[in-house]
């Protein structure tokens, strides 16, 4: 334990800052520090993806990092996903699809998917299955996710070709 | 009458996208530990490192001076504050255990909540956790079953002077005669391992105390709001409407969050003494030693049949591990009992022997899980089934076709006592052998095996009793009513609809089922009705959501309320449009007179009843809110046939599962789009069950599977794709025509997979006996069964 510092980070396209114990996990400075509670802490170790965020750009635990260690960085979390009112594709292909049950793992869910279809946007379903195995959800069977994301990476491949 | 086609039903069976998702979607769903309150108190605990010791002595002095730290609690500082709570029964041959919200001088299994640390934020409590000496004096430790029924074996609670917490028998006819007399018998010691819900959201809540209006509000994951009021309020000896509890969004259950646990009352009863809201938010360790396990039960089974495969008597002894105390408010009698209860299954037996016994143990209770007892006795039955096909060298699908309990039988009474009502048994593995095409799925498996591999087929046919209601309990003898529910449909001066109820979904989407269902019955517009459950205040009386019983149960409390509150609707209409009643119905938020152009909108309506005083006769202007309370008084059974084929890879013994069908019997679905994900999600959580899900203790007592590197479920490579049929063969005679459903796939998948599994080995002469049949289990049975193979 040490002196609270200060951390300052662009969430969802606006600048944040906080301060913080250095040993403050960055999901606890997420929900606590700048009240964003859509991430959620599953299992604290790392396994169930529950937590994942994209740190500049890329999937990240955010129960694995401290607050400090995203000092200077760009984050997105589920709340910046929407447009405003207008949901993103993948929330889209989730509701469509009924791709959510308890919601609970939803939002690392949909980061990690995001971070999935940015390197690969014209999966196939193993593939799909593959890289969303980073992401435990225990209500939905993963059947209507995987149906989802699949719907999803077509609409972002058209709406991505029309641009 | 009005033209039937605008009164046809159109939400009830349709994919009706789901309200819940838009919140949770964006970050801005209400779970509890979503719940921010500046200045609240966080608890962490220090928990038993010992399965089974007497506590000498505990030294807090340093923990209590650390930053930040504002108390350190033991039991000995709760005496007085807080009753014991026991899970009471009706059932002769039970034992009851104290449930203190810390240990006071003994602790019985590792996790078991000690010393509680209130601090300003989670870190300073779980630093505190440091500061905290607790001496020890370790008592022998019993973590197997049958060693805890020894005579020599340490017993845990003193009260009762036996480890055998419940005890029950069912009986018909002369077993022991039966057996001796039966051409073909088959059985064997099945062992199905102790596993854990594992909702991906921990357990969390937080109480909060308004001293002014002496209110308590505990925020908490749990999937039983109601029954944790009523127990507060005795507790704490408070009345009820000053007791609120409240689960808003909750993430997922299966019933880990149906028991009332040590961490709510300890919350509760420290935030009322402190006039402080106190929070606590468990953490996956804790998740894994403490929330109630599920099913661990020795099941030794025997099978007689006929030459021609006609069942003729069934004998099952069981021993049901359910670790420490007696879980509330279900009782340790819930899960072993309820093997016993549904081990007959779908089919005609008629001679039965089941004996149980819930054998306490120094691990951590056992509670309701997914299916209740009947995952564990459909494991037994099928596998018996599929054995006594091998001997009869028959299909395992034409044997089970020779037994089902037949259309012309119901209503069917089983030998422990259940009686089935028409549901389509037969049907349903008639559909799934169809949709699987099995006999094509036979001849390919034949080509495989030719070919060398390991290729199995497996075919599970279960009954479930959903939807109880007030005839038995949920839990046998436990005296809590879960047989009734309560709903109350108003329509509001605005023209709005809500609906109150008591149960509590979490993850279920009954809030748009049970709008669905409100719409259909009202004639309103589904955009608008709002459901509000997960909240005690809502009703007079409301348990929560488990046992398959919220479709069935507050669906029959809206249609009940809903058909009534639309009378009046219309008999405010029939003054309004000066129309006979019986020239009136309701759709789409409208009232309209047949054969005419006259309608009304809800609002209208609603206008002129609550605020346009004088558009109706005083005597006219009735109470447009309506409350109505279902009681199924037996519950109905919903049947379903899964078909499962696999294949092992010999040198990593990890399984492929290729194919899995479901054809299941659940009368009139709500929402297909729901039903099918809630089967999905309960086949994922079978097949782990079968596979991969175990919770491991030591001979000592020790956990050894506390994280989920450990503890493995199953990830979206490792579950296949879910093919579904839904059947309504005969309208149950539940109100609505609903028959409870989420359990099911949880019931099927363990022995669908077990018999492929079985199938898959049976070139090496292997028998499936235990599960879950994890990559090590695997290997063992490949490896002894072929060594005999070659007679080594």
């Amino acid at each position: 334990m040490s002196s609270p510092v200060e951390v300052r980070m662009i969430v969802n396209g606006t600048p944040r800052a906080g301060r913080c114990e250095p040993r403050k996990l960055l999901i606890d400075f997420l929900r606590e520090e700048l009240g964003l509670t859509g991430t959620h802490a599953g299992c604290e170790h790392g396994v169930c993806g529950a937590c994942t965020i994209l740190v500049d750009g890329v999937a990240a635990r955010s129960c694995l990092m401290f607050a400090v260690q995203a000092d200077g960085a760009t984050l997105t979390t589920v709340e910046g996903l929407a447009d405003g009112d207008e949901l993103h594709p993948l929330q889209q292909a989730f509701h469509r699809h009924h791709a959510l049950q308890c919601g609970f793992c939803t939002p690392g869910m949909l980061i990690a998917a995001l971070d999935f279809l940015a390197t690969n946007p014209e999966p196939s379903e193993a593939e799909i299955r593959d890289a969303l195995s980073a992401v435990l959800c225990r209500c939905t069977g993963y059947q209507n996710i995987v149906k989802a994301v699949a719907d999803a990476a077509e609409k972002m491949r058209a709406a991505g070709g029309a641009s | 009458m009005a033209d039937p086609d605008v009164l046809r039903p159109k939400h009830i069976g349709a994919r009706v996208r789901r309200v819940e998702d838009p919140r949770l979607l964006t970050g801005q769903g209400a779970f509890a530990d979503d719940r921010i309150v500046p200045g609240a108190l966080h608890i962490a605990f220090r928990r038993s490192d010992h399965a089974h010791a007497l506590i000498s002595g505990i030294d807090t002095a340093a923990a209590a001076a650390m930053p930040g730290v504002f108390a350190v609690y033991t039991a000995a500082d709760l005496e007085g504050l807080v009753e014991p709570l026991r899970a009471t029964s009706r059932m002769r041959n039970y034992h009851a255990t104290p449930l203190y919200p810390l240990a006071r001088g003994r602790v019985r299994h590792v996790g078991e909540p000690v010393v509680a640390v209130l601090a300003e934020d989670r870190y300073r409590a779980e630093d505190a956790l440091d500061g905290i000496a607790i001496d020890y004096a370790p008592l022998a430790a019993v973590s197997d079953p049958r060693a805890a029924l020894g005579a020599d074996a340490p017993v845990l609670h003193e009260e009762a002077g036996t480890n055998v917490l419940a005890e029950r028998e069912f009986s018909r006819g002369d077993i022991a005669a039966e057996l001796a007399a039966a051409p073909i018998r088959v059985g064997g010691s099945f062992r199905f391992h102790r596993k854990a819900p594992t909702a991906i959201e921990n357990r969390a809540c937080i109480a909060e105390y308004d001293r002014g209006r002496r209110l308590l509000t505990l925020t908490s994951s749990t999937q039983i709001p109601g029954v944790i009021r009523d127990a507060l309020a005795d507790l704490l000896d408070m009345p009820g409407h000053s007791v609120r509890v409240v689960a808003a969004d909750v993430g997922g259950g299966f019933g880990g969050k149906a028991s009332l646990y040590p961490e709510e009352i300890l919350v509760a009863v420290l935030a009322r003494r402190l006039g402080r809201a106190v929070r606590w938010t468990g953490d996956r360790l804790e998740d894994l030693a403490t929330t109630s396990h599920g099913f661990d039960e020795i099941i030794d089974a025997e099978l007689a049949l006929d030459r021609d495969g006609t069942m003729l008597a069934l004998s099952a002894e069981v021993i049901g591990d359910v670790g420490a105390y007696s879980i509330y408010p279900w009782t340790a009698a819930l899960e072993p009992v309820q093997v016993v209860s549904f081990m007959p299954g779908p089919y005609r037996v008629p001679t039965y022997r089941g004996r149980v016994r819930a054998v306490a143990t120094n691990k951590a209770p056992t509670g309701p899980y997914r299916g209740v007892g009947r995952p564990i006795a459909t494991f037994v039955m099928e596998r018996l089934v599929d054995m006594a096909a091998r001997r009869l060298s028959l299909d395992p699908a034409e044997l089970r076709r020779r037994n089902l309990v037949r259309p012309e039988e119901f209503p069917y009474r089983v030998a422990s006592g259940i009686v089935w009502d028409r549901s389509g048994f037969g049907e349903c593995l008639e559909r799934a052998c169809a949709a699987i095409d099995y006999p094509k799925l036979r001849t390919d498996q034949g080509k495989a095996r030719a070919a060398g591999r390991l290729c199995g087929v497996g075919i599970a046919s279960y009954a479930e009793l959903t939807g109880i209601g007030s005839r038995i309990s949920a839990a046998p003898g436990m005296p809590i009513n879960t047989g009734t529910e309560t709903a109350t449909i108003r329509l509001d001066s605005t023209g709005a609809v809500t609906g109150n109820f008591g149960i509590a979904s979490h993850g279920q989407g009954l809030e748009t089922t049970l709008a669905q269902v409100i719409a259909d019955e009202l004639g309103a517009r589904l955009a608008d009705i709002q459901i509000l459950q997960g909240d005690s205040a809502l009703v007079a009386h409301g348990t929560g959501t488990y046992a398959s019983r919220s479709a069935v149960l507050a669906g029959g409390a809206a249609v009940s309320a809903a058909r009534l509150l639309k009378e009046r609707i219309i008999r405010a209409a029939s003054h309004l449009l000066e129309a006979a009643v019986e020239d009136i119905d309701a759709a789409d938020g409208r009232v309209f007179v047949s054969g005419t152009d006259r309608s009304l909108s809800f609002r209208e309506i609603a206008r002129a009843v609550y605020t346009e005083i004088g558009r109706l006769p005083r005597d006219a202007r009735e109470e447009l809110e309506v409350t109505k309370v279902y009681d199924p008084f037996f519950g109905t059974a919903t049947a379903a046939t899964h078909i499962a084929a696999l294949e092992i890879d010999p040198q990593t013994c990890k399984v492929r599962l290729d194919r899995y069908v479901v054809a299941e019997d659940c009368g009139r679905v709500i929402n297909p789009m729901i039903v099918d994900g809630q089967v999905h999600g309960a086949v994922a959580q079978g097949i782990g069950a079968a596979l991969t899900e175990e919770i491991v203790y030591d001979e000592a007592g020790q956990l050894l599977t506390a994280s989920l590197v450990d503890y493995v479920i199953p990830a979206a490579s490792e579950v296949p794709p879910i093919e579904t049929i839904h059947l309504d063969t005969e309208s149950p005679s539940t109100l609505g025509g609903f028959r409870g459903m989420g359990e099911g796939g949880t019931i099927g998948a363990p022995a669908a997979v077990a018999n492929a599994l079985a199938d898959a080995l049976a070139p090496l002469g292997a028998e499936i006996f235990e599960l879950p049949m994890t990559p090590e289990r695997l290997f063992r049975l490949i490896t002894e069964a072929t060594a005999q193979a070659r007679g080594d």
